[in-house]
């Protein structure tokens, strides 16, 4: 049995009282697994991820970390960031600096590494996603799907040990997608740890080792992938799969968003 | 017009130039500091300080400069408080100012968005780290303009200072007007030595401004 990255349990959130977002979540993945989290628009994906590193506060709940619990500490979650990388559906590239200055700024200001050591690494990275000729361009000049590269070259350099991807692919147009998409495979493959929310089902379906949907706050199922959407255990999950295929759902979702 | 007249004051126009150009500095100058201050208070809701910066705010921007330096020059000395007119000048503008470039720069830090600073703290950076490299840069850049204006609104205000028997611009003008009755001439001098004071900084500013839009962060 691999090692544990997270483990919640019992984690309850509301932004209302009385009007729970997220019901009595437990959760747990393990080293070098992808989980994927899909489900309705404002059924509390996105508010869990948020909730994992605590940009969010939740209400009741225990979070560990590799063993260590986080849910409550205010000075420790600082440095628990630094090891569960983000990346959000609008890059949130800093604007007021070019691509190398976004990606060195934490290493270098948070961990105190090396400028030296932390430019090649950023230029190896920047390789690895086909942005090396962009790395002195400010986010401006770049593409949506070269923005959101960036971002996760800008979360992977500080070597998080679990990354979280908030639907990165939402507001890309579909070649940019498949970019983007590639990317994630890629470190799927290389064993990064990835809780992903996403509304693309042919990724999840290629990426995912485990799939989770919820529903109203509530985890409603959770499985292998290929059980999941050939053959889904409840009638919601049956009823959201069904209203992607004719696209209608998803089509709402979208103008929600 | 008595160009004879125009020739021999215009020493003493560039004297009460100088006058008003030193209380402008130091009162502008004093504005951006107090402004800064305040901005950070309230952008950081700071418990107490951030109201008590709120009400400052509203009674700086709704008297009148000339209101503020009675208030200074013939209402503190009954408190025991005796100030120069330049020290009640600086303090009026400066009182003025702060809440006007408070308000500039409160422009700025409103405008960057609240995911850059969700993006930085996923990235496991401090409050601290996360003003100073990510909110101020960009809070500067939409400050500009807003800014600009408040640094030439506040040299223009200081033509109030007469009141406390300042010898400004304004000051001079009336004095020479009251002894010589040269009204044209003096208030062309008057003009002419505003214009020679704002116009600088007025172009300054637009260069300033163009410059950073052209820089824009803007995606």
């Amino acid at each position: 049995m691999a090692e544990k990255v997270l483990e919640v349990e019992h984690l309850k959130k509301s932004f209302v009282p009385g009007e729970p977002v997220l019901n009595d979540i437990s959760f747990s993945i393990e080293k070098g697994e992808v989980v994927v989290i899909i489900g309705p628009s404002g059924c509390g994906k996105s508010t869990f991820l948020r909730c994992l590193n605590r940009l969010e506060n939740i209400d009741a709940g225990t979070m560990k970390l590799y063993g260590e619990n986080y849910e409550r500490e205010k000075r420790k979650i600082y440095e628990l960031r630094e090891k569960i990388g983000m990346v959000f559906q609008s890059y949130d590239l800093f604007p007021n600096m070019n691509i190398m200055e976004n990606l060195i700024l934490a290493p270098c200001k948070v961990q105190k590494r090396k400028r030296e050591e932390v430019i090649k690494e950023a230029d190896q990275l920047l390789k690895r996603v086909n942005l090396y000729d962009k790395k002195n361009d400010y986010p401006r000049q770049l593409s949506g799907g070269q923005k959101q590269r960036a971002a996760i070259v800008r979360a992977l350099i500080m070597h998080p040990q679990i990354l979280l991807l908030d639907e990165i692919t939402a507001a890309l147009d579909p070649e940019m997608v498949r970019e983007v998409l590639q990317v994630v495979i890629e470190l799927a493959k290389s064993g990064m740890t990835m809780v992903i929310v996403t509304h693309e089902l042919g990724f999840a379906k290629a990426a995912a080792d485990r799939v989770i949907f919820m529903d109203k706050g509530y985890i409603v199922e959770e499985g292998a992938p290929e059980q999941f959407f050939e053959n889904p255990y409840t009638d919601r999950a049956k009823r959201f799969l069904e209203s992607f295929n004719y696209g209608t759902v998803d089509k709402q979702d979208r103008g929600q968003i | 017009m008595d160009t004879v007249f125009i020739k021999a004051h215009v020493p003493m126009y560039a004297e009460a130039a100088g006058l008003t150009l030193y209380i402008a500095f130091w009162g502008i100058l004093f504005s951006i500091t107090a402004g800064f201050i305040c901005s950070i208070i309230r952008y950081f809701k700071v418990p107490f300080l951030s109201s008590a910066v709120g009400c400052y705010i509203e009674v700086s921007r709704n008297t009148p400069l000339l209101i503020q330096l009675f208030f200074l020059y013939f209402g503190l000395p009954k408190a025991g408080v005796v100030l120069s007119s330049e020290s009640c000048a600086v303090i009026g503008l400066a009182f003025l100012g702060g809440s006007y470039m408070a308000e500039a720069f409160r422009t700025g830090l409103d405008n960057v968005s609240h995911i850059q600073t969700e993006a930085a703290l996923s990235l496991g950076m401090k409050k601290r780290q996360i003003f100073r490299y990510i909110i101020i840069p960009q809070a500067a850049a939409d400050s500009v303009p807003p800014f600009c204006a408040n640094i030439i609104f506040l040299i223009k205000e200081t033509s109030v200072f007469s009141a406390v028997a300042l010898a400004d611009l304004m000051y001079i003008t009336k004095d020479l007007i009251g002894i010589y009755y040269n009204t044209d001439e003096a208030l062309l001098m008057l003009v002419i030595s505003y214009l020679i004071i704002l116009l600088p900084v007025s172009m300054l500013c637009t260069f300033i401004e163009r410059r950073m839009r052209f820089a824009g962060y803007g995606d």
